[in-house]
């Protein structure tokens, strides 16, 4: 080591605040084993000590999607054209899920893991990172059984289509994941000093359900109540969840305006979940 | 030559807030976000009481750490003492990034891992083996590392066999070791230690304190390590710090730093013990005062275990008595009342020949044998003549001698504590 300019050889500084935007890539990097391990840790400690394992994975989607059947199609008469409803229902619900673990995952990070982040650190944001990371191996398993039901249904003679637009399939999820990390890590700094948040968050996510074409195309809240249709139409999920219907059941449409605002949204979400979380990492572990 | 430093605190200060968060809070931090909009500085930074817990303070603000500075030298390792709420574990936790100061800096050259605590982040789920990466990891090193230190790892926590067993299956004492042993395999160049020494049996804890030296000593490496164990400070630190309400007090070597320490800590009320009304005895002297000193005649509050330990006895002559004729008795007394130690000075044929001219007299011990644990002393003065033994002046818990813990046969194994007197021996 050089000894001379001594100066200004600091390789880092504890300082009261971080930079106003720090998302500190090469630290995350140097971090990679330990969101790997991470990752792991959440997969197979789950459902450790449970008899039915990773099959839990796949009843929760399976019992919404028929009691949404039921309800929505059955009895309230929701029409999901060519598509069978339960199909229908499966794809909606498989998608929203994914977003709703990132949420729900991220969102309490701070204060799920305070006793970790109060005795030794680590780049904070790896934690989000692993949950939207094991959410995502989650999701594959849940969808695994959408295309188990789809090919069964394909042989059932319902006429079913793919169209090209499926490639851009994982660019949908993605997006879905970063949005679930932006708000989550957004709440879960607020989080730590307003546990208001996340009573609020609870409720929140059962009724952004009802607003994100979850169990209906979003055609139809427009037919039907076109005086709150805005509601549904300023969501950024219902486009992705409609969007992603469209790529793999070739149901209702691309709206590139939607797509390009929801885009436009994840990024700044994203981005303003950073900011916040890097401001809140800092001391947060004062007031948890 | 020029000192290199390899870590420097400048100015660091930390400010708690007091009491719960609630909406107060809120309008608190309203006021500082509209502070902060206007360009002006946090209005609550300019309050706030020194950290004394217990008194009562006036704001709601208290100074956790109040402009620390200090550098340490590539290579030493530096003891963090004080008493509980001097501010140590906030130093450490700045010093690990678990939080950050509200003012100042700390610069570094190396990196720092901390272990504040031991297995942190173990899941109870998890193998052994799995823990150790995880637990590696979280720690800041790499998959590769682990691996190549995984054997080394395995065979100095001594839990070879049950490494692929649920960590929930262990004793405590074994997650214990399989998380120290992980520790101990930490390359940073700065190391910030926590009293985690003070677990396990004394097999595992001389393991330890070896692994620290080693680490330490052997390979060069930069240690902070904050403790209680003052005997651990002076085996293995190389400078010392002392902290007191949130600042540094006392900055020097390590033996220094201690002796410091103890002179500090715990201020002992003065009380005067003329006006103690509950002792016994004719009243001809009376103890004024109990001092306890080291071997330069400092005032000391605590003694280490094993060290030496002069008490100084200073009384009131209310009448002249014939001194050679006098008996002293000095006990050391456990919670109980039950005697662990006697100094009796007719046992010891001493007899007093020069307290016609002084007032005071003293009690050498040059090592003092007992166990970590609080003494307290009685002190018995009777003069005798040929019939009786008449006390002259009697009290009991005189003063308390709060014993360290120590290494009284040179073992570098710490001694248990407890109320009891360990004498010379050896198992053969």
């Amino acid at each position: 080591m050089n000894h001379n300019n001594v100066s200004n050889d600091w390789l880092f500084e504890i300082t009261p605040k971080n930079k106003f935007f720090s998302l500190n890539l090469k630290e995350v990097w140097q971090y990679r084993d330990l969101l790997f391990l991470f990752v792991k840790r959440d997969v197979i400690t789950v459902y450790k000590q449970t008899v039915l394992g990773p099959l839990w994975y796949l009843i929760q989607p399976l019992f919404t999607a028929i009691t949404f059947t039921i309800i929505f199609n059955n009895v309230a008469g929701i029409n999901t054209g060519t598509v069978p409803p339960f199909l229908f229902n499966l794809a909606g619900i498989t998608i929203w899920n994914y977003f709703t673990a990132c949420l729900n995952g991220t969102s309490d990070t701070f204060k799920a893991n305070a006793n970790i982040f109060g005795k030794v650190y680590f780049p904070r944001i790896i934690t989000p990172l692993s949950v939207v990371i094991s959410n995502l191996i989650k999701f594959g398993i849940q969808f695994l059984i959408f295309v188990v039901f789809y090919i069964f249904y394909y042989f059932q003679g319902v006429n079913l289509t793919l169209n090209f637009s499926l490639l851009f399939f994982p660019v949908l999820i993605a997006v879905m994941g970063i949005l679930g990390l932006g708000l989550g890590m957004l709440i879960s700094s607020m989080v730590t000093k307003y546990r208001d948040f996340s009573n609020l968050l609870g409720f929140g996510i059962q009724l952004l359900m009802y607003l994100s074409a979850v169990m209906y195309p979003m055609e139809l809240i427009k037919d039907k109540l076109p005086k709150l249709g805005w509601l549904v139409e300023y969501n950024p999920l219902a486009y992705v969840i409609e969007t992603s219907r469209y790529m793999l059941l070739n149901i209702g449409e691309i709206s590139v305006l939607g797509l390009s605002y929801t885009f436009l949204f994840t990024v700044a979400i994203f981005f303003t979940g950073v900011l916040i979380f890097n401001k809140t990492e800092k001391s947060f572990i004062d007031t948890v | 030559m020029k000192k290199d430093i390899i870590l420097k605190a400048e100015n660091v200060s930390k400010q708690y807030r007091l009491g719960q968060v609630g909406t107060g809070t809120l309008s608190h931090d309203l006021n500082r976000w509209w502070h902060q909009v206007r360009g002006k500085e946090n209005p609550y930074l300019k309050i706030g009481d020194v950290n004394d817990r217990s008194t009562k303070g006036n704001s709601d603000y208290v100074w956790a750490l109040q402009d620390i500075n200090f550098e340490v030298e590539r290579g030493e390792v530096l003891g963090i003492i004080g008493k509980n709420g001097a501010g140590k574990s906030t130093l450490l936790k700045i010093l690990s990034k678990v939080t950050a100061p509200t003012t100042g800096s700390i610069k570094s050259r190396g990196r720092i891992a901390s272990l504040l605590e031991v297995g942190t982040g173990f899941h109870s789920e998890m193998t052994g083996r799995e823990n150790i990466y995880l637990n590696g990891a979280i720690l800041g090193m790499t998959k590769k590392e682990i691996t190549s230190k995984l054997d080394e790892i395995i065979e100095f926590s001594g839990c070879e066999r049950y490494v692929d067993t649920p960590v929930k299956r262990y004793s405590s004492g074994m997650t214990v070791r399989l998380a120290f042993a992980v520790a101990a395999f930490l390359e940073p160049e700065i190391l910030v230690v926590d009293e985690v020494l003070a677990v396990g049996d004394a097999e595992f804890q001389k393991k330890a304190i070896g692994k620290m030296q080693d680490i330490s000593k052997g390979q060069g490496r930069t240690v902070l390590f904050v403790s209680h164990n003052m005997a651990a400070v002076k085996s293995l630190c190389t400078k010392g710090i002392v902290l007191e309400h949130g600042k540094v007090v006392f900055e020097g070597d390590q033996n220094e730093s201690v002796d410091f320490y103890l002179k500090r800590s715990e201020s002992r009320s003065e009380i005067n013990l003329i006006d103690r009304k509950d002792r016994l005895g004719n009243g001809k002297l009376k103890v004024k005062s109990v001092e306890l000193l080291n071997h330069n005649l400092q005032e000391l509050n605590e003694v280490i275990s094993g060290e030496m330990l002069i008490i100084k006895v200073t009384f009131v002559k209310y009448q002249e008595i014939d001194y050679r004729k006098m008996k002293v008795a000095i006990n050391f007394q456990d919670e109980n009342e039950g005697f662990i130690l006697s100094f009796i000075n007719d046992e010891m044929d001493y007899s007093f020949n020069n307290l016609e001219n002084q007032d005071y007299f003293y009690l050498k011990i040059p090592n003092l044998y007992l166990r970590a644990a609080n003494y307290s002393l009685r002190i018995m003065l009777s003069e005798t003549d040929t019939h009786h033994n008449n006390f002259i002046d009697v009290i009991e818990k005189v003063i308390d001698v709060n014993v360290l813990p120590g290494d009284i046969w040179k073992t570098g194994i710490i001694n248990r504590k407890g109320h009891s007197a360990i004498i010379p021996g050896e198992f053969i």
